[in-house]
């Protein structure tokens, strides 16, 4: 067993990036995800050499990130939604450049300023590209601290395996709440050579460029193609998911993140008043798991999907479930976190009360 | 006889041996997609040829901006990052911190560098980046063709400026490198132009102090190039280095604004 600690999700989530062997996170401040840049600030260089760099913005923040991780570097970043906001267009650069990087988007409360209180309202900008352009990013959510540790090591190899920007999308809550962490290991920061970076135009090789400007159409078509053809692959090689109670069930709950905790709750309250009621909880945000929906669809009663935000995950299931099933949503917007009892409620009232 | 004769001395002198000017190995052998007559082909090849002169063509990686330069790598025969409009010293930032041995440039044109990129571009030079920032300065946006620019000076006619350009609505011409000369992070700040054979020698000079100054270490370099833009200014390449020299250099003087107290 690793080391086990009670730890903050952003505290862990630095700590994973330092364990990694990341070498550089550049960052800005924003609550609720400061915890994540003074922490580094504190440990990264002293143990292993990272470099860590507050940037004057998001911006200056995810630019810096595309020059590191043209580089071949493992670099960071994390943010909260509005700085999440101000990184779509270097993201979008990432994207088509094919470099890899890995960010959390702290999810607070919008659209606007907002709140600093946890939120799920970054679902689409998240998973539907969120710059400009025909893109994804992987997108990996947490549901504990521990994951918030985890994602960090996985999202690196994902990133590296695809070259492309991987967001951890956690929320407010699970940034800021203490929970019991096993840490893996500390992994040595080693320089891999890849034939794409630019550390200096090699002796016997052409120069390397980084770029994502194609005026010929047909060579950026070209490059689109490519981008799907990964993203295809993605979706075959990397759906991630975790379900519960699906044998007998005749409906479905299901949330990510912070929200399918309390989703899980209302199962197990809902199956104390005699409803059969699973549990699906997306892990991989994009690529979708449209499978396991597709796969309860013609025998289950109803799914109700419920999300800190006015209804956008529910558009995905519905996609992957085609008509085939009655698909509701519950949601709270603005910060505000749902109870169990709130949802077995909306449960009753949308699925049982009506039929 | 006497083309004979000529032939005969031609084929003896063109020889590898003779040759006294070239294009350096470091810059590609291939049509440039510069108007004729533009700067920016010109401090192309001097920076090329700095780079050949200190053999660091493996160990140096630049940063493209968005702009008439974007193609900077299409001609430079070096590791290079094309950057989002104005982020090159971010871009720049990144690659120096996670590669602090290598020399590391950005090539920004004045909407890039004082305009979009003003916030990253000011704060590296404030975090005493060791970076060398290479400034063209036209007073014009050349690639959207012809737009007002930060640089564009007093009463200048640009397409978004069909008046000359009003200070009062407009707001003044930025003089950037004045702007940063005073920030402890910054080491060299100079301003040159390549409009006259002379002028492309001090240009040369400066880029090659830049980066020996990177290579110790002081701080956050910027030379500025005033250069022409015939085809935005609507001038043939004589009349535009005539504009060049005589109006906008009265704006932009040229010259060493700050220089690090070292040896090179």
């Amino acid at each position: 067993m690793g080391e086990v600690k009670l730890m903050k999700g952003n505290d862990a989530l630095a700590e994973a990036a330092i364990r990694c062997g990341c070498d550089a996170y550049f960052g800005y401040p924003i609550t609720p995800q400061s915890e994540v840049i003074e922490y580094l600030s504190r440990e990264a260089t002293k143990r292993t050499g990272m470099v860590v760099l507050q940037a004057e913005s998001e911006i200056g923040a995810i630019n810096m990130i595309y020059g590191a991780a043209g580089c071949g570097k493992k670099a960071m970043t994390t943010s909260s939604s509005p700085g999440i906001s101000l990184m779509q267009e270097g993201l979008s650069y990432m994207a088509s450049a094919e470099l890899p990087c890995v960010l959390a988007n702290i999810n607070r409360g919008g659209p606007g300023l907002g709140t600093i209180q946890p939120a799920q309202g970054d679902y689409f900008q998240s998973t539907k590209g969120g710059g400009h352009g025909d893109y994804h990013l992987l997108v990996l959510a947490p549901y504990n601290v521990q994951e918030m540790a985890d994602f960090v090591k996985l999202g690196f190899e994902l990133a590296f395996k695809y070259r492309t920007p991987v967001m951890i999308l956690a929320d407010g809550a699970l940034g800021q709440m203490m929970e019991k962490v096993e840490l893996f290991p500390q992994e040595p920061r080693v320089h891999i050579e890849y034939p794409w970076a630019t550390t200096g135009k090699p002796k016997n090789g052409p120069r390397r460029v980084i770029t994502s400007l194609h005026l010929e159409p047909e060579k950026m078509e070209e490059i689109n193609i490519h981008l799907q053809q990964k993203y295809k692959k993605m979706e075959e090689e990397e759906v991630r998911f975790q379900t519960l109670n699906l044998d007998d069930a005749e409906y479905v709950f299901t949330a990510y993140g912070l929200v399918s905790r309390i989703a899980l709750k209302a199962m197990d309250l809902g199956r104390q008043r005699g409803y059969k009621i699973g549990w699906i909880r997306p892990i991989t945000l994009f690529p979708f798991p449209k499978k396991v929906f597709q796969e309860i669809s013609t025998r289950v009663k109803g799914i109700l999907d419920v999300e800190m935000n006015a209804g956008q995950m529910v558009e995905d299931v519905r996609l992957a479930i085609e008509g085939k099933t009655r698909v509701e949503f519950y949601g709270r917007m603005g910060g505000v976190v749902p109870t169990p009892d709130e949802i077995l409620d909306a449960f009753e009232r949308l699925f049982i009360k009506g039929d | 006889m006497a083309h004979e004769n000529l032939d005969v001395i031609v084929e003896d002198i063109v020889k590898p041996e003779n040759l006294v000017y070239r294009r350096p190995s470091t810059l590609i052998d291939v049509d440039m997609h510069y108007c004729p007559g533009c700067g920016h082909s010109t401090v192309h090849k001097i920076f090329m040829e700095v780079v050949e002169e200190m053999g660091i063509q493996h160990d140096i990686i630049g940063v493209a901006p968005v702009g008439c330069s974007v193609f900077a790598y299409s001609y430079m025969d070096v590791d290079m990052h094309q950057a989002p409009h104005g982020r090159a010293c971010a871009v720049a930032t990144g690659i120096k911190r996670v590669l602090p041995d290598k020399y590391v440039f950005t090539y920004q044109g004045d909407g890039d560098l004082a305009a979009i990129g003003t916030n990253e571009s000011l704060h590296a030079a404030n975090r005493g980046e060791n970076i060398l920032t290479i400034f063209i300065n036209n007073a014009v946006y050349g690639m959207t063709s012809g737009q007002m620019a930060p640089t564009t000076i007093e009463g200048m006619i640009t397409t978004t400026s069909p008046y000359g350009r009003d200070v009062k609505s407009m707001g003044y011409p930025l003089k950037f490198a004045e702007l940063i000369a005073p920030l402890p992070g910054v080491a060299y700040v100079t301003r040159q132009s390549v409009h006259t054979v002379p002028n492309v020698r001090k240009t040369k000079k400066a880029l090659q102090r830049a980066l020996e100054y990177q290579r110790l270490k002081l701080g956050f370099c910027l030379v500025e190039i005033v250069t022409n833009c015939p085809s935005n200014w609507k001038m043939n390449p004589v009349e535009s280095n005539k504009f060049v020299q005589n109006t906008l250099l009265q704006f932009y003087p040229l010259g060493d604004i700050k220089v690090p107290e070292v040896r090179v």
